[in-house]
Protein backbone atom coordinates (compact mmCIF):
# COMPACT_ATOMS: atom_id res chain seq x y z
CA UNK A 1 0.00 0.00 0.00
CA UNK A 2 1.22 3.54 -0.66
CA UNK A 3 2.04 5.83 2.29
CA UNK A 4 -1.28 7.02 3.77
CA UNK A 5 -0.25 10.63 3.16
CA UNK A 6 -0.58 9.92 -0.59
CA UNK A 7 -4.30 9.17 -0.08
CA UNK A 8 -4.73 12.44 1.79
CA UNK A 9 -2.83 14.42 -0.86
CA UNK A 10 -4.82 12.92 -3.71
CA UNK A 11 -8.31 12.45 -2.31
CA UNK A 12 -8.89 14.82 0.63
CA UNK A 13 -10.67 17.28 -1.68
CA UNK A 14 -13.06 14.64 -3.00
CA UNK A 15 -13.78 13.30 0.50
CA UNK A 16 -14.52 16.82 1.75
CA UNK A 17 -16.85 17.41 -1.22
CA UNK A 18 -18.76 14.19 -0.50
CA UNK A 19 -19.05 15.14 3.18
CA UNK A 20 -20.31 18.63 2.34
CA UNK A 21 -22.85 17.18 -0.05
CA UNK A 22 -24.03 14.55 2.39
CA UNK A 23 -24.17 16.36 5.76
CA UNK A 24 -23.89 20.04 4.86
CA UNK A 25 -21.09 22.52 5.22
CA UNK A 26 -21.25 23.01 9.00
CA UNK A 27 -20.82 19.31 9.85
CA UNK A 28 -18.60 18.41 6.92
CA UNK A 29 -15.39 18.66 8.93
CA UNK A 30 -16.60 16.09 11.49
CA UNK A 31 -17.56 13.72 8.70
CA UNK A 32 -14.15 14.30 7.04
CA UNK A 33 -12.26 13.57 10.28
CA UNK A 34 -14.32 10.45 11.01
CA UNK A 35 -13.75 9.20 7.48
CA UNK A 36 -9.96 9.49 7.53
CA UNK A 37 -9.64 8.20 11.10
CA UNK A 38 -11.70 5.13 10.16
CA UNK A 39 -9.59 4.71 7.03
CA UNK A 40 -6.37 4.91 9.09
CA UNK A 41 -7.70 2.21 11.42
CA UNK A 42 -8.46 -0.13 8.55
CA UNK A 43 -5.60 0.73 6.19
CA UNK A 44 -2.87 -1.73 7.30
CA UNK A 45 -5.29 -4.63 6.81
CA UNK A 46 -6.75 -3.45 3.51
CA UNK A 47 -6.12 -6.14 0.93
CA UNK A 48 -7.13 -4.53 -2.33
CA UNK A 49 -5.52 -1.17 -3.05
CA UNK A 50 -6.80 -0.78 -6.60
CA UNK A 51 -9.50 1.77 -5.91
CA UNK A 52 -8.49 3.74 -2.84
CA UNK A 53 -10.59 6.73 -3.87
CA UNK A 54 -13.73 4.59 -4.07
CA UNK A 55 -12.85 3.00 -0.74
CA UNK A 56 -12.52 6.42 0.94
CA UNK A 57 -15.75 7.70 -0.61
CA UNK A 58 -17.64 4.62 0.57
CA UNK A 59 -16.35 5.24 4.11
CA UNK A 60 -17.38 8.91 3.83
CA UNK A 61 -20.91 7.84 2.90
CA UNK A 62 -21.09 5.45 5.80
CA UNK A 63 -19.94 8.23 8.14
CA UNK A 64 -22.53 10.58 6.65
CA UNK A 65 -25.26 8.00 7.27
CA UNK A 66 -24.00 7.55 10.87
CA UNK A 67 -24.18 11.30 11.25
CA UNK A 68 -27.74 11.51 9.97
CA UNK A 69 -28.75 8.65 12.24
CA UNK A 70 -27.16 10.26 15.27
CA UNK A 71 -28.56 13.72 14.83
CA UNK A 72 -31.77 13.19 12.94
CA UNK A 73 -32.46 16.12 10.68
CA UNK A 74 -31.30 19.29 12.36
CA UNK A 75 -32.02 22.73 11.07
CA UNK A 76 -28.89 24.38 9.72
CA UNK A 77 -28.62 27.94 11.09
CA UNK A 78 -28.33 30.56 8.36
CA UNK A 79 -28.10 34.35 8.51
CA UNK A 80 -30.91 34.98 6.09
CA UNK A 81 -33.61 32.82 4.74
CA UNK A 82 -33.71 33.01 0.97
CA UNK A 83 -37.16 33.81 -0.35
CA UNK A 84 -37.15 31.43 -3.23
CA UNK A 85 -39.22 28.37 -3.73
CA UNK A 86 -37.39 25.20 -2.83
CA UNK A 87 -37.76 22.91 -5.77
CA UNK A 88 -35.55 20.08 -4.61
CA UNK A 89 -36.26 19.45 -0.92
CA UNK A 90 -33.73 17.51 1.08
CA UNK A 91 -34.79 14.03 2.06
CA UNK A 92 -36.84 13.91 5.25
CA UNK A 93 -36.02 12.07 8.46
CA UNK A 94 -38.30 9.33 7.39
CA UNK A 95 -36.43 8.76 4.16
CA UNK A 96 -33.06 8.67 5.93
CA UNK A 97 -34.44 6.22 8.44
CA UNK A 98 -35.66 3.94 5.67
CA UNK A 99 -32.42 4.32 3.70
CA UNK A 100 -30.51 3.47 6.87
CA UNK A 101 -32.53 0.28 7.26
CA UNK A 102 -31.68 -1.04 3.79
CA UNK A 103 -29.23 -3.96 3.54
CA UNK A 104 -25.64 -2.56 3.38
CA UNK A 105 -25.03 -2.98 -0.38
CA UNK A 106 -28.38 -1.45 -1.34
CA UNK A 107 -27.92 1.37 1.15
CA UNK A 108 -24.44 2.15 -0.19
CA UNK A 109 -25.60 2.01 -3.81
CA UNK A 110 -28.56 4.32 -3.15
CA UNK A 111 -26.52 6.92 -1.25
CA UNK A 112 -23.63 6.82 -3.70
CA UNK A 113 -26.04 7.36 -6.57
CA UNK A 114 -28.32 10.00 -5.10
CA UNK A 115 -26.31 11.75 -2.39
CA UNK A 116 -23.16 12.15 -4.43
CA UNK A 117 -24.17 11.55 -8.03
CA UNK A 118 -21.70 8.79 -8.78
CA UNK A 119 -22.22 6.94 -12.08
CA UNK A 120 -22.85 3.18 -12.01
CA UNK A 121 -19.27 2.32 -12.91
CA UNK A 122 -17.91 4.28 -9.94
CA UNK A 123 -20.50 2.83 -7.58
CA UNK A 124 -19.42 -0.62 -8.76
CA UNK A 125 -15.77 0.25 -8.14
CA UNK A 126 -16.54 1.64 -4.69
CA UNK A 127 -18.53 -1.45 -3.73
CA UNK A 128 -16.04 -3.82 -5.33
CA UNK A 129 -18.64 -5.46 -7.58
CA UNK A 130 -19.56 -5.45 -11.29
CA UNK A 131 -21.52 -2.51 -12.75
CA UNK A 132 -24.36 -4.98 -13.35
CA UNK A 133 -24.42 -5.97 -9.67
CA UNK A 134 -24.26 -2.29 -8.64
CA UNK A 135 -27.22 -1.54 -10.91
CA UNK A 136 -29.10 -4.44 -9.35
CA UNK A 137 -28.39 -3.28 -5.77
CA UNK A 138 -29.49 0.22 -6.70
CA UNK A 139 -32.66 -1.07 -8.34
CA UNK A 140 -33.52 -3.34 -5.39
CA UNK A 141 -32.81 -0.50 -2.97
CA UNK A 142 -35.07 1.93 -4.78
CA UNK A 143 -37.82 -0.65 -5.13
CA UNK A 144 -37.72 -1.26 -1.41
CA UNK A 145 -37.70 2.48 -0.62
CA UNK A 146 -40.77 3.00 -2.81
CA UNK A 147 -42.57 0.18 -1.03
CA UNK A 148 -41.63 1.36 2.46
CA UNK A 149 -42.53 4.97 1.77
CA UNK A 150 -45.69 4.34 -0.19
CA UNK B 1 -8.72 22.41 4.29
CA UNK B 2 -5.36 23.01 5.95
CA UNK B 3 -7.02 23.25 9.39
CA UNK B 4 -8.94 20.04 8.72
CA UNK B 5 -5.69 18.26 7.81
CA UNK B 6 -3.89 19.59 10.89
CA UNK B 7 -6.72 18.39 13.10
CA UNK B 8 -6.59 15.01 11.40
CA UNK B 9 -2.87 14.55 12.08
CA UNK B 10 -3.30 15.66 15.71
CA UNK B 11 -6.14 13.20 16.21
CA UNK B 12 -4.30 10.37 14.47
CA UNK B 13 -1.43 10.93 16.85
CA UNK B 14 -3.72 11.03 19.92
CA UNK B 15 -5.43 7.82 18.85
CA UNK B 16 -2.11 6.08 18.27
CA UNK B 17 -2.70 5.74 14.52
CA UNK B 18 0.48 7.53 13.47
CA UNK B 19 3.11 4.86 12.87
CA UNK B 20 5.55 6.89 10.77
CA UNK B 21 5.72 10.69 11.01
CA UNK B 22 7.79 12.63 8.50
CA UNK B 23 8.78 16.09 7.45
CA UNK B 24 11.37 17.76 5.28
CA UNK B 25 13.88 20.29 6.54
CA UNK B 26 16.46 22.52 4.88
CA UNK B 27 20.18 21.96 5.18
CA UNK B 28 23.21 23.61 3.58
CA UNK B 29 23.30 20.63 1.20
CA UNK B 30 19.60 20.72 0.23
CA UNK B 31 16.35 19.36 1.71
CA UNK B 32 16.50 16.41 4.11
CA UNK B 33 13.68 13.96 4.77
CA UNK B 34 13.23 13.06 8.45
CA UNK B 35 11.01 10.17 9.55
CA UNK B 36 10.31 8.81 13.01
CA UNK B 37 8.34 6.07 14.72
CA UNK B 38 7.20 5.89 18.35
CA UNK B 39 10.69 4.59 19.16
CA UNK B 40 12.63 7.39 17.56
CA UNK B 41 14.21 8.64 14.37
CA UNK B 42 14.02 5.83 11.81
CA UNK B 43 15.16 7.39 8.52
CA UNK B 44 17.11 10.40 7.30
CA UNK B 45 16.91 10.99 3.54
CA UNK B 46 19.73 12.99 1.95
CA UNK B 47 19.13 15.69 -0.69
CA UNK B 48 20.06 13.45 -3.62
CA UNK B 49 17.68 10.68 -2.51
CA UNK B 50 14.12 10.48 -3.81
CA UNK B 51 11.77 11.28 -0.90
CA UNK B 52 8.78 9.56 -2.50
CA UNK B 53 10.76 6.36 -2.86
CA UNK B 54 11.94 6.56 0.74
CA UNK B 55 8.33 7.01 1.93
CA UNK B 56 7.13 4.04 -0.12
CA UNK B 57 9.97 2.00 1.39
CA UNK B 58 8.91 3.06 4.91
CA UNK B 59 5.27 2.20 4.11
CA UNK B 60 6.39 -1.27 3.04
CA UNK B 61 8.95 -2.02 5.73
CA UNK B 62 7.52 -0.23 8.78
CA UNK B 63 3.81 0.59 8.31
CA UNK B 64 1.62 2.18 5.62
CA UNK B 65 0.30 4.61 8.25
CA UNK B 66 2.76 7.28 7.10
CA UNK B 67 1.70 10.88 7.69
CA UNK B 68 3.34 14.25 7.24
CA UNK B 69 3.59 15.45 10.84
CA UNK B 70 6.34 18.08 11.23
CA UNK B 71 5.76 18.67 14.95
CA UNK B 72 6.82 15.10 15.73
CA UNK B 73 10.26 15.89 14.33
CA UNK B 74 10.90 19.26 15.96
CA UNK B 75 13.74 18.01 18.14
CA UNK B 76 15.54 16.20 15.31
CA UNK B 77 15.23 19.31 13.14
CA UNK B 78 16.53 21.53 15.95
CA UNK B 79 19.59 19.35 16.56
CA UNK B 80 20.41 19.08 12.85
CA UNK B 81 20.17 22.88 12.46
CA UNK B 82 22.65 23.29 15.31
CA UNK B 83 24.94 20.62 13.86
CA UNK B 84 25.13 22.46 10.53
CA UNK B 85 26.06 25.72 12.25
CA UNK B 86 28.80 23.90 14.19
CA UNK B 87 27.08 24.44 17.56
CA UNK B 88 26.26 20.80 18.21
CA UNK B 89 28.81 17.99 18.17
CA UNK B 90 26.78 15.13 19.58
CA UNK B 91 23.21 14.20 18.73
CA UNK B 92 20.94 13.25 21.58
CA UNK B 93 17.99 11.68 19.77
CA UNK B 94 16.21 8.39 20.37
CA UNK B 95 16.88 6.15 17.35
CA UNK B 96 14.83 3.32 15.87
CA UNK B 97 17.32 0.83 14.39
CA UNK B 98 14.75 -1.47 12.80
CA UNK B 99 15.83 -0.77 9.21
CA UNK B 100 19.24 -2.39 9.69
CA UNK B 101 19.92 -5.91 10.89
CA UNK B 102 22.68 -8.13 12.28
CA UNK B 103 26.21 -7.30 11.09
CA UNK B 104 25.12 -4.06 9.42
CA UNK B 105 23.43 -2.88 12.58
CA UNK B 106 26.57 -3.66 14.60
CA UNK B 107 28.67 -1.66 12.13
CA UNK B 108 26.26 1.28 12.31
CA UNK B 109 26.15 1.22 16.11
CA UNK B 110 29.96 1.37 16.04
CA UNK B 111 29.82 4.33 13.66
CA UNK B 112 27.40 6.10 15.99
CA UNK B 113 30.18 6.11 18.60
CA UNK B 114 32.85 7.79 16.41
CA UNK B 115 33.37 11.21 18.04
CA UNK B 116 32.80 14.47 16.18
CA UNK B 117 35.84 15.57 14.19
CA UNK B 118 37.44 12.10 14.09
CA UNK B 119 37.56 9.42 11.43
CA UNK B 120 37.85 5.64 11.29
CA UNK B 121 38.61 3.22 8.46
CA UNK B 122 36.20 0.65 7.01
CA UNK B 123 38.59 -2.01 8.36
CA UNK B 124 38.32 -0.62 11.89
CA UNK B 125 34.54 -0.62 11.64
CA UNK B 126 34.53 -4.23 10.40
CA UNK B 127 36.74 -5.22 13.35
CA UNK B 128 34.60 -3.42 15.93
CA UNK B 129 31.54 -5.21 14.53
CA UNK B 130 33.27 -8.54 15.14
CA UNK B 131 34.63 -9.51 11.72
CA UNK B 132 37.83 -7.81 10.65
CA UNK B 133 37.82 -9.46 7.24
CA UNK B 134 34.34 -8.21 6.33
CA UNK B 135 35.65 -4.84 5.14
CA UNK B 136 33.50 -4.85 2.04
CA UNK B 137 30.41 -5.70 4.10
CA UNK B 138 31.27 -2.84 6.45
CA UNK B 139 31.39 -0.56 3.39
CA UNK B 140 27.98 -1.85 2.32
CA UNK B 141 26.64 -1.18 5.82
CA UNK B 142 27.81 2.43 5.57
CA UNK B 143 26.26 2.72 2.11
CA UNK B 144 22.91 1.44 3.38
CA UNK B 145 22.91 3.61 6.52
CA UNK B 146 19.25 4.59 7.09
CA UNK B 147 20.30 7.36 9.50
CA UNK B 148 23.10 9.35 7.82
CA UNK B 149 24.39 12.48 9.62
CA UNK B 150 23.01 11.27 12.98
CA UNK B 151 24.90 7.99 12.53
CA UNK B 152 27.95 9.72 11.04
CA UNK B 153 29.04 7.37 8.25
CA UNK B 154 30.79 10.37 6.66
CA UNK B 155 33.48 9.86 9.35
CA UNK B 156 34.46 6.50 7.83
CA UNK B 157 37.26 6.66 5.22
CA UNK B 158 39.43 4.19 3.32
CA UNK B 159 42.48 2.85 5.14
CA UNK B 160 44.90 5.03 3.14
CA UNK B 161 42.83 8.13 3.91
CA UNK B 162 40.95 8.21 0.58
CA UNK B 163 37.37 9.40 1.02
CA UNK B 164 35.57 6.23 -0.09
CA UNK B 165 31.91 6.69 -1.03
CA UNK B 166 28.87 8.50 0.35
CA UNK B 167 25.14 7.99 -0.15
CA UNK B 168 24.66 11.74 -0.41
CA UNK B 169 27.46 12.12 -2.97
CA UNK B 170 31.15 12.86 -2.41
CA UNK B 171 30.81 16.68 -2.37
CA UNK B 172 28.49 16.34 0.63
CA UNK B 173 30.94 14.01 2.41
CA UNK B 174 33.72 16.54 1.80
CA UNK B 175 31.49 19.35 3.03
CA UNK B 176 30.70 17.49 6.26
CA UNK B 177 34.37 16.65 6.86
CA UNK B 178 35.22 20.33 6.36
CA UNK B 179 32.44 21.36 8.74
CA UNK B 180 33.94 19.10 11.41
CA UNK B 181 37.48 20.38 10.74
CA UNK B 182 38.72 17.04 9.40
CA UNK B 183 39.44 18.46 5.96
CA UNK B 184 40.92 21.91 5.48
CA UNK B 185 39.12 24.61 3.65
Amino acid sequence: MPPFQTLIDEHAGDVMAVCRGAVGRSDADDCFQETFIAALHAYPKLEDGRNLRGWLITIAHRKAIDHHRATGRRAVPVAEVAEVAVTDPEPSDEIWAVVGALPPKQRAAVTLRYASDLPHAEIAAALGCSPEAARRSLHEGIKRLRKELA
Amino acid sequence: MKDALNRLVARASEEDLLDVAYTTTDSPFGPLLLASTRKGLVRVGLPNQDSDELLVDLATRVSPRVLEAPAQLDEARRELDLYFTGELTEFDLPLDWRLSKDFRRRVLRGIARIPYGQTRSYTEMARSAGNERAVRAAGTACGSNPLPLVVPCHRVLRSGGALGGYGGGLPMKEGLLRLEGILDG
